[in-house]
């Protein structure tokens, strides 16, 4: 067993893959970051918003004001010179800091697919993508043919975790036999062309949907990985991909996918990839062909790299199994729902409002969310029970420093899961002002007055 | 291979680019249906509904500059009690129009400049004594429309007799008609505006745009519908009186504060509106069509439209019990304006939540990037 581990650190593979993958993802992290620009969601999301939900533990982590324009700039710009593999290693560091600062500056965004960029960063700061096809191979004036067999790997393993556990989520009641939330999502794109009158209002349809996508999120890593099943594994994951891209406003994410999923094919394709764009670099006169070595490049520290990642992809294959210790329905409370690839699983929508009390006087009033949170935010909000207590905490705090007494913070508020009917969600008589964030179960979330069996 | 993976790629790009997903696409084109025709129910909201109730405001504001001007230029009692009846009867044909706030009107600001409440009478009088305003700023919503008009004809003084001296004899008595004369015919003037956008072109817009996106028909009038349901009606008339979202009541700030006696029939009218419109009731009519009932129906959904009634009910008995003049109400026993709060509120959750899901009508939050979670 140790030998095999040992012959497998050993084992080299060739390096145009990962250049390849390194291009592409510089080019979709730079695309991305001036397609949020460009929709003015920096302002709208970050800058204008009086207030915003942190992650526990991060609650340092806050908008940089206009400076978080420059905080963008520094992001795109490192997506860049990863692109171009100018570098490599000083700027895979500052885009994976960069990026993952902006998503802890406001959980209100959260998505899994964010989540999975800043992960995927993390990973790619020990690997040496630079060594083939990249500016950095020029100054040094040699590439390296090859590269170490796990550094390859451990992107295809972090793709087949993405997959397989949207998968396994995926298996419950919910989804399988109600076919929630797709029955209620398929019939709203009525105005699809063609398809949207006719078989997205199909029930049959929806049920075929939820366990293809079921069976796709499983069987797709292994289809990769397979010589004989790549091609049609691609074609899946083309269609899979640009179908949700058509029917949900899922960003940039079907394309990342897509584009990732290219790793899993032999060097052959890559090395066409990388010959095709040296004809460009060289029509445009800036191509020089520089010594090219046939040793692999052996990442700095590789047994430090390898023990870290090894740790890293344990804690990420723990990690989404955490609900298992909170009690209550996932779903429902959503203690544990984050940070494990549970996507496209729930339609919920809430309404939450908060009620003021001078514990000493018994005068009371109700907040008007929108003084203080965007409508974006307050929806996320109004679902979400660690939203819900920050969000006391911070009124408490506004309303004491106004110069209120003896404050209580009491939530009311009604959600609706998966079609069910909207039931109350917060226990209306627990003073939120005195509950405080932590990993322990909630205990002032109201039951779910139903199950959903399942993972 | 590499073929095949770009050509996959490329076409891949290419449905991508042609399909619509973003807010910003534009909706499908008109004419399909599946069983529940939302075109025809745009049809139908605007001939049956909008236009007509339009229309009605129009008319009753024609009837409303006539009585300004038979006031402006005899002011006398008799003429003083026919501008508050048209001003009454037009008021509550208003409480079937403010809900629309599509097109023009959310364009114009319609809402805004008939009735925001309470009036600011400081803005008023100081309007009045400087002889100069431009009553279209929108620093000056609270000083026209319906509540302005509130004050003007039943506050600036405290008897009739002295209402009347006040345009008459007073020093600055011109500057008051001339006032009270601007504010009905910028009134007038606003709906005209409105009313002519819908006859021209307008109503084509909206019934063709009957796809789900943000900017479709359905979408807007649904989230306006809702809005006012939560705005208008509830937190307006009811809560931000009686005390819900302060410390204490300000039953100051009831609508038709000044007039006093009113306040519960445009509180019911108002509620009359919402549940037409949610029934699909044509404007002044029993008849019905296809209506947010009707859809929640098709969806089998009609648990949801039913407690909405039933809400909707409750709330409308809540206000029989009370006093016809809200600010007396709150102050006496304001425990019954809160009940009536309380039953709309449940409605509110209703339809923010339960009908908003049923529909898949998202919110307006300027945000689009989503995986579901």
């Amino acid at each position: 067993m140790t030998a095999k581990l040992k012959t497998y650190f050993k084992s080299q593979t060739n390096a145009a893959p990962l250049a390849v993958f390194r291009m592409l993802f510089g080019i979709m992290m730079l695309y991305s970051i001036v397609r949020f620009w460009y929709h003015g969601w920096i302002n709208t999301l970050y800058i204008e918003p009086k207030f915003h939900f942190s992650y526990y533990g991060f609650e340092w982590i806050q908008p940089l004001g206009i400076y978080t324009n420059l905080l963008f700039s520094v992001a795109g710009l490192s997506a860049l010179f990863v692109a171009i593999g100018y570098k490599y290693r000083f700027a895979i560091v500052v885009f994976f800091l960069s990026f993952t600062y902006i998503e802890l500056m406001d959980k209100t965004t959260y998505l899994n697919h964010y989540y999975f960029i800043s992960v995927l960063s993390f990973v790619m700061i020990f690997l040496p993508a630079n060594a083939f096809f990249s500016v950095d191979a020029y100054t040094r004036k040699i590439a390296f043919q090859s590269v170490p067999k796990w550094t390859i790997d451990s992107v295809k393993l972090l793709l087949a975790m993405v997959y397989f556990y949207a998968g396994l989520a995926k298996i419950n009641s919910d989804w399988l036999f109600k076919a929630m939330p797709l029955k209620i999502w398929l019939p709203s794109k009525y105005d699809m062309p063609i398809l949207g009158t006719h078989i997205m209002q199909e029930e049959w349809f929806h049920f075929a949907m939820s366990w293809s996508g079921m069976l796709y999120d499983l069987c797709i890593p292994f289809l990769l990985l397979y010589r004989k099943t790549r091609g049609f594994a691609f074609l899946l994951v083309v269609v899979f991909h640009v179908f949700t891209r058509v029917l949900f406003p899922i960003g940039m994410f079907p394309f990342i996918m897509i584009v990732s999923t290219l790793i899993f094919f032999d060097a052959g394709l890559h090395l066409k990839i990388i010959a095709i764009l040296k004809r460009l670099l060289k029509a445009m006169g800036v191509f020089k062909p520089i010594e090219v070595t046939s040793h692999p490049m052996i990442p700095k520290f590789q047994r430090f790299s390898a023990a870290i990642l090894t740790l890293f992809f344990a804690f990420q294959l723990l990690l989404p199994f955490r609900y298992v210790v909170y009690p209550g329905e996932l779903f429902w409370t959503e203690e544990g729902y984050r940070f494990s690839w549970r996507v496209m699983l729930m339609e919920k929508m809430g309404y939450t409002t908060f009620k003021i009390v001078d514990k000493v006087s018994g005068e009371a009033f109700i907040v008007n969310n929108s003084d203080f949170l965007t409508v974006f935010q307050e929806k996320e909000m109004s679902t979400q029970p660690d939203f819900i207590l920050e969000y006391a905490h911070f009124l408490g705090d506004h309303f004491a420093a106004q110069g209120h007494k003896n404050i209580q913070v009491f939530a009311e508020s009604y959600v609706a899961l998966n079609g069910r009917r909207s039931q109350p969600f917060i226990d209306k008589t627990v003073d939120l002002y005195q509950e405080q964030e932590s990993f322990k179960p909630k205990t002032w979330i109201l039951p779910f007055n139903d199950e959903i069996k399942g993972l | 291979m590499i073929k095949k993976v770009i050509s996959i790629v490329v076409l891949a790009l290419i449905i991508v680019s042609c399909s619509s997903s973003d807010s910003d696409s534009p909706d499908a084109p008109s004419g399909t249906s599946d069983n529940f025709d939302r075109q025809a129910m745009l049809v139908y909201w605007a001939d049956a509904i909008i236009m007509p109730v339009l229309d009605d405001v129009n008319s009753e504001l024609e009837a409303l500059v006539q009585a300004k001007d038979a006031f402006v230029s005899t002011p006398n009692q008799a003429n003083l009690e026919g501008l508050r009846t048209a001003w009454l009867s037009a008021y509550k044909v208003w409480q079937y129009a403010e809900m629309f706030n599509v097109g023009k009107a959310d364009e114009i600001g319609y809402y805004k400049q008939m009735n925001i409440y309470p009036t600011n009478i400081i803005l008023i009088e100081s309007n009045i004594s400087n002889g100069s305003y431009d009553l279209g700023n929108s620093g000056n919503n609270a000083a026209v429309g319906f509540p302005a008009l509130d004050y003007l004809l039943f506050g600036v003084a405290t008897t009739d007799a002295d209402i009347v001296a006040i345009y008459s004899t007073s020093v600055n008595a011109s500057n008051y008609t001339t006032y009270l004369s601007d504010v009905v015919n910028k009134m007038k003037m606003l709906t005209e505006t409105v009313v002519a956008s819908w006859n021209s072109g307008y109503r084509a817009d909206y019934v063709n745009r009957s796809g789900n996106s943000q900017t479709s028909a359905v979408n807007e009038t649904v989230n306006d519908f809702v809005n006012y349901y939560e705005r208008g009606l509830r937190s307006a008339k009811f809560g931000i009186p009686a005390g819900v979202f302060s410390n204490n009541p300000l039953p100051e700030k009831v609508e038709g504060y000044y007039s006093k006696v009113y306040s519960k029939e445009l509180a019911t009218e108002a509620l009359a509106a919402v549940e037409a419109f949610f029934i699909g009731n044509a404007y002044n009519s029993t008849t019905t069509g296809p209506s947010l009932k009707a859809y929640l129906e098709y969806l089998n959904k009609s648990d949801i439209s039913s407690s909405v009634l039933t809400q909707f009910g409750q709330a409308q008995n809540g206000i029989q019990v009370l006093n016809p003049n809200f600010n007396q109400q709150i102050q006496n026993d304001n425990s019954k304006m809160t009940l009536v709060y309380d039953a709309l509120q449940i409605g509110v959750v209703l339809l923010k939540v339960d009908m908003l899901q049923a529909f898949q009508i998202q919110l307006d939050q300027g945000y689009v990037d989503n995986d579901g979670d």
